[in-house]
């Protein structure tokens, strides 16, 4: 099979700034390509580069098979560009947001018509069809967006950071419209911080860092390569949680962090487990989950980069993310 | 989920298609949607609907009632001296909201939808030109319909009104493109507008819109005589007024060319920069 997107050495500077320090990337035809990092990592670049919308000072790459600064046009054939900032026009109404790009995209006017009443349906937008887009709320409108990427039926799509900014529920709804678009086949090359998102959504997963991919490989690839376990405790009653994470903490001696009715704790001894199972009875408390578990991904980026994607230090010199390239930077077994 | 249904994976992929690039009728097809769209705002825009109605009413009624008497003794007669320097002013100043409509889709990421799309390049910016076209059209008539409520009776009847019409709207067609260039240089809409004021205000109050140049202390008389917009306006005044056209005409014609020479250039070229 061949690959969907294939870009090798891509360099993008913006006066004298260097966003992308050499990006390589591949996507699989038919599978959803996670580009993790956090802010100002260079994933809007990378997309607005493979997207036709931005070319690159070197390196070169191809989508589905044409280069994306020599052959643009038959590029934009194929891909749907969902950006991260909803660019839908405000004083036009849903309708004629979509209707316009059917147009453009050489429907006629009722097949125009027709595809923008089923994407609407479909993205639960019809009730407000004839409204201009201004008057849609946020999620409405990244809705709206999404839906106006899918037009054409691409075989390819960009999603950059589609979930920001979304609340739970839309998120999870998000979530379902990318599986099933996957499961027709459709290619998806998606940009997120939410490090549960890549290992919900994503096949293979590429983790940038200013500007770099430090680390490649399937999500369990990447959680494997992090190295130590995580004990998760959940405590039946969640009001006992802090008393648990106290527990973890004297035993483990690593830092705990609790979320979502569990505490969490890396131990690099598993011996660890008995102590914490005695301690925990000894005080009463009974807990519904006591698990010994790979890293999730937000602790794979802490492992691999030496900071959180959440709190990447902006002044910090590049030639500890180029050292911490090199560490981990191993092709996957 | 059949409603977001796609190709089939290889449909689009594997067969290398060779597609034509884009022909000139899909960019005319395109340029021509484009339109579509930039009128559609005008409906949806209360501002827009106020700028091309009220401006022109208000313009007209102050103007003429206001400084009438006190300039000519006679608001009637001020009325005819002024129709044509406003029609020019309101035209001119509508030029302003070409850059910033440009400015405001670039900025909201519409210009980005619309090149990732197989959409011709030049589509977006030949769309917003000629939506704006139509808005000066619009402007002009509104104008004159105002003038002709409160008795204005164009001397030189439909084809001196035509002719006119045609001399304003060349004219505002050349300055368009420099405010698309504004529009594609300057950051933010604010700026535009702000910038393009900057410019228009001298422009057409420093011309012959509202006062014969003559009676202007000799720096103003010397900026007025040479300000393309006095050309403008005396033209337009003797076309409507069916007098014999005189040099004015051609030193607008020569204006129109030097602007579109320098601007025309410098915008489409900040447009493939910009975009
Ligand atoms: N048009 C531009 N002009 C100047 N610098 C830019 C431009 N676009 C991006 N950059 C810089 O390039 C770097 C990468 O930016 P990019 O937008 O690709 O990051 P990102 O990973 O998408 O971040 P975020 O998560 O905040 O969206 C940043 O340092 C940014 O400041
Ligand atoms: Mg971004």
């Amino acid at each position: 099979m061949t690959d969907a997107i294939r870009a090798e050495g891509l360099v993008k500077r913006f006066k004298g700034q260097t966003a992308l320090g050499g990006v390589d990337l591949t996507a699989r035809t038919g599978a959803v390509l996670g580009v993790l990092g956090p802010n100002g990592s260079g994933k809007t670049t990378t997309v607005r580069i493979l997207s036709t919308l931005l070319q690159p000072d070197s390196g070169h790459a191809t989508v589905g098979g044409y280069d994306v600064v020599r052959e643009p046009h038959q590029v934009r054939r194929q891909i749907g560009l969902t950006g991260q900032y909803a660019a839908v026009d405000e004083d036009l109404s849903g309708t004629q947001n979509l209707v316009l790009i059917a147009r453009l995209l050489g429907f006629s006017r009722p097949a125009a018509r027709a595809r923008s009443a089923e994407l609407l349906d479909h993205f639960v937008l019809s009730f407000a069809a004839d409204r201009p887009a201004k008057t849609y709320s946020g999620g409405m409108r990244r809705r709206l967006d999404l839906a106006a990427s899918l037009v054409g039926r691409p075989s390819l799509l960009y999603l950059d950071e589609p979930t920001t900014g979304l609340d739970p529920h839309s998120r999870n709804e998000l979530w379902d419209v990318v599986r099933s678009l996957v499961g027709e086949g459709v290619t998806v090359l998606l940009t997120t911080q939410y490090l549960e998102e890549a290992d919900q959504l994503a096949d293979d997963i590429a983790v940038l860092d200013r500007g770099k991919v430090i680390s490649r490989g399937a999500p369990d690839e990447l959680k494997a390569r992090a190295g130590a376990q995580v004990l998760q405790v959940r405590p039946v009653e969640s009001a006992r949680l802090e008393q648990v994470a106290r527990i973890v903490e004297a035993v483990t001696a690593s830092e705990v962090r609790s979320g979502e009715g569990t505490a969490n704790a890396s131990v690099t001894d598993t011996a660890v487990m008995p102590e914490v199972v005695r301690r925990l009875d000894d005080e009463g408390i009974e807990v519904s989950e006591l698990t010994l578990r790979r890293p999730s991904l937000d602790e794979v980026f802490l492992a691999l980069t030496g900071h959180t994607a959440q709190t990447a230090p902006e002044g910090e010199s590049n030639d500890d993310g180029a050292s911490g390239a090199a560490e981990t930077e191993r092709t996957p077994a | 989920m059949s409603a977001v249904e796609t190709a089939e994976p290889g449909e689009r992929t594997a067969a290398p298609v060779v597609t034509p690039r884009i022909t000139p009728l899909s960019a005319a097809q395109h340029g021509a949607l484009l339109t579509w769209r930039s009128l559609l705002k005008i409906k949806r825009n209360p501002e827009e609907i106020l700028g091309l109605t009220f401006m022109p009413l208000m313009f007209v009624a102050l103007f003429v009632f206001v400084f009438g008497e006190a300039m000519m003794g006679d608001w009637q007669a001020y009325r005819d001296l002024i129709t044509p320097g406003i029609i020019a002013q309101s035209v001119i100043f509508a030029t302003i909201g070409t850059g910033v409509a440009l400015n405001t889709d670039i900025e909201k990421g519409i210009f980005d939808r619309f090149r990732s799309l197989p959409v011709a390049r030049s589509a977006p910016l030949i769309g917003a030109i000629l939506g704006d076209l139509v808005r000066y059209l619009l402007t002009v008539i509104m104008v004159l319909l105002v003038a002709v409520a409160i008795g204005y009776r164009p001397e030189g009847g439909v084809i001196g009104v035509v002719a006119a019409i045609a001399v304003v709207m060349s004219f505002a067609f050349a300055l368009c493109w420099l405010s698309a260039f504004m529009g594609l240089l300057l950051r933010t809409p604010m700026a535009v507008n702000i910038f393009g004021s900057v410019w228009m205000f001298p422009l057409t109050f420093g011309s012959s819109a509202f006062v014969p140049t003559d009676r202007m202390p000799g720096f103003m008389q010397t900026f007025a005589e040479v300000n393309p917009v006095t050309h403008v306006i005396d033209a337009m005044r003797e076309l409507l007024a069916g007098e014999a056209v005189g040099d004015s005409l051609l030193w607008v014609l020569v204006w129109i060319v030097v602007i579109s020479a320098v601007f025309f250039p410098l915008a489409t070229r900040a447009y493939r920069r910009r975009t």
